[in-house]
């Protein structure tokens, strides 16, 4: 037996009403478009819809997550072992270079003690996981499974094992958005190891590369350069490695060298992301000033676009991403 | 015997499906052949059952595929109303086509929500896509005849089920 469908009514369906809807419609989405991108006017709005999306997210992950998982359970007794003696030998190895790093540490706080500057001190990390959605894929931009439930904050450094991935863009009840440092629209502050020269890096687009367009060709710089986050800027905290200069090229013609870099992380692979909180130094101050206010994330969440526009000067306004 | 509707419940299904669809990882050289499923799907269903999804329904749409995507919200809200505007108004005229002339009309319409979404793009000065997005316009055009088969199967199990099947509204 045939239902009613609702189109079996035999009267041709002619509303004239749906012009009217779609003015409206479209002036409600121009709004919303104007407000999203003028400012952060929409946060709020944005937060409950994504967690409203939130379980489309977990259906699209689950095959990825589910393959991962059905690998690490049928992976053989000879796989796991060999597995487990590699990360042994890793752990030692590291533990090693940990021991000497203790001492590094307490000769670095002396020093600063000596000099009077405030002590570094390494901030809270917390891991996240990338979820398999692909965002637009004309930018690079990532979705972790941590948000703003978990204390992110917009502006917050994302790192891996081997350097800096990117920073939160857009903090969410269950799950946040993160910009690589290879987007387009991305630059951060970085120094280079051996000559200490600051400058910064842009993002170029491409997942493998990096350029610093703001080197003079006087520049101290050579082939295998590596350079590692400033500090300037106060998104990223400073010492994190950030890449390896691979090309120099100067041309007699421009003020400028073009310089390239390949990230330290492999941002194509990664699949976990340390989170980091800053060093609490800025908030130790403030609770020295008699102020015992911490750093809220609102007021880092302003620190985002001085710390990708970059307070050394010498860069050209960049647009914020 | 009370009147029943097809429940309308599997077709928002296909939708979110249309929606993970366009999220789903693939390689990146797969990006200029990912069909805009969302916007086929919302061409399909307002073009056979323009009283049940129309503009509104679109909008819908598009605005979970802007969260979803994490782009400027309102984008694809804008481009699905404006594709489904076209859809809904001339729908007697598209149903009755040839499926090539068909298919002509569908690509025009992804066209159509391509160049909007392009346009919105420079407006907001975000970087421009490429031709990836013209690519995947093609893309879309070219799979409509069986996408259309698949649907169209769908759509008939959905009217013709035994109405104890479903819960009746």
């Amino acid at each position: 037996m045939a239902l009613t469908t609702p189109d079996s009514d035999r009267r041709a369906f002619r509303n004239e009403g749906f012009g009217l809807r779609l003015v409206v419609l479209c002036i409600l989405s121009v709004s919303i478009m104007v407000l999203d991108h003028n400012d952060e006017h929409l946060k709020t709005i944005r937060s409950i819809l994504s967690a409203v999306v939130h379980p489309i997210r977990l259906v699209i992950d689950a095959p990825f997550s589910l393959g991962h998982w059905i690998g690490d359970s049928t992976a053989t007794r000879s796989e796991l072992s060999a597995e487990n003696r590699r990360l042994k030998e890793q752990n030692l190895i590291q533990s090693a270079r940990l021991q000497r790093q203790v001492a590094l540490e307490a000769e670095n706080t002396r020093l600063r003690a000596l000099l009077d500057s405030t002590a570094k001190v390494s901030g809270r990390v917390l891991i996240g996981e990338i979820m398999s959605i692909d965002m637009n894929p004309f930018r690079h931009r990532i979705t972790i499974n941590k948000g703003s439930n978990d204390g992110l904050y917009v502006g917050q450094a994302l790192i891996d094992a081997d350097g800096i991935i990117g920073q939160v863009i857009r903090d969410q009840f269950f799950s946040a958005e993160a910009l690589l440092i290879t987007d387009i629209d991305h630059a951060l502050p970085v120094e280079i190891v051996r000559s200490r020269l600051r400058t910064i890096a842009v993002g170029t687009g491409d997942l493998e590369r990096l350029s610093l367009p703001f080197l003079p060709r006087n520049a101290d710089v050579v082939d295998g350069d590596i350079l590692v986050t400033s500090g300037l800027g106060g998104t990223f905290p400073p010492g994190y490695p950030v890449g390896i200069i691979d090309t120099i090229a100067g041309d007699s013609g421009k003020p400028f060298l073009t310089v390239g870099a390949r990230p330290a992380a492999a941002l194509n692979r990664i699949r976990e992301v340390l989170l980091i909180w800053p060093e609490p130094a800025a908030a130790q101050r403030a609770a020295a000033d008699g102020n015992d206010r911490p750093v809220s994330p609102p007021e880092a969440a302003e620190a985002i676009v001085p710390a990708t526009i970059d307070p050394v000067g010498d860069a050209p306004a960049l647009d914020a991403p | 015997m009370s009147k029943r509707s097809a429940p309308r419940w599997p077709v928002w299904l296909v939708f979110i499906a249309a929606v993970a669809l366009v999220s789903l990882p693939l390689p990146t050289i797969m990006t200029p052949v990912r069909p805009p499923w969302a916007a086929i799907a919302v061409i399909y269903w307002i073009m056979m059952w323009p009283r049940v999804f129309g503009i509104g329904s679109a909008w819908i749409i598009g605005l979970l595929l802007d969260i979803l995507q994490g782009e400027l919200l309102g984008q694809n809200a804008f481009a699905l109303s404006v594709i489904g505007y076209l859809t809904l108004r001339f729908h007697l005229q598209i149903r009755i086509f040839p499926l090539w002339q068909l298919t002509t009309t569908v690509f025009a319409l992804l066209a159509v929500n391509a160049f909007i979404l392009f346009w919105i793009d420079g407006v907001a000065g975000n970087p421009a896509a490429g031709f990836a997005r013209w690519t995947q316009v093609l893309v879309g055009g070219i799979l409509w005849p069986p996408i259309m088969a698949i649907m169209d199967r769908l759509r008939e199990r959905i009217e013709n089920r035994d109405p104890t099947f479903f819960v009746s509204r």
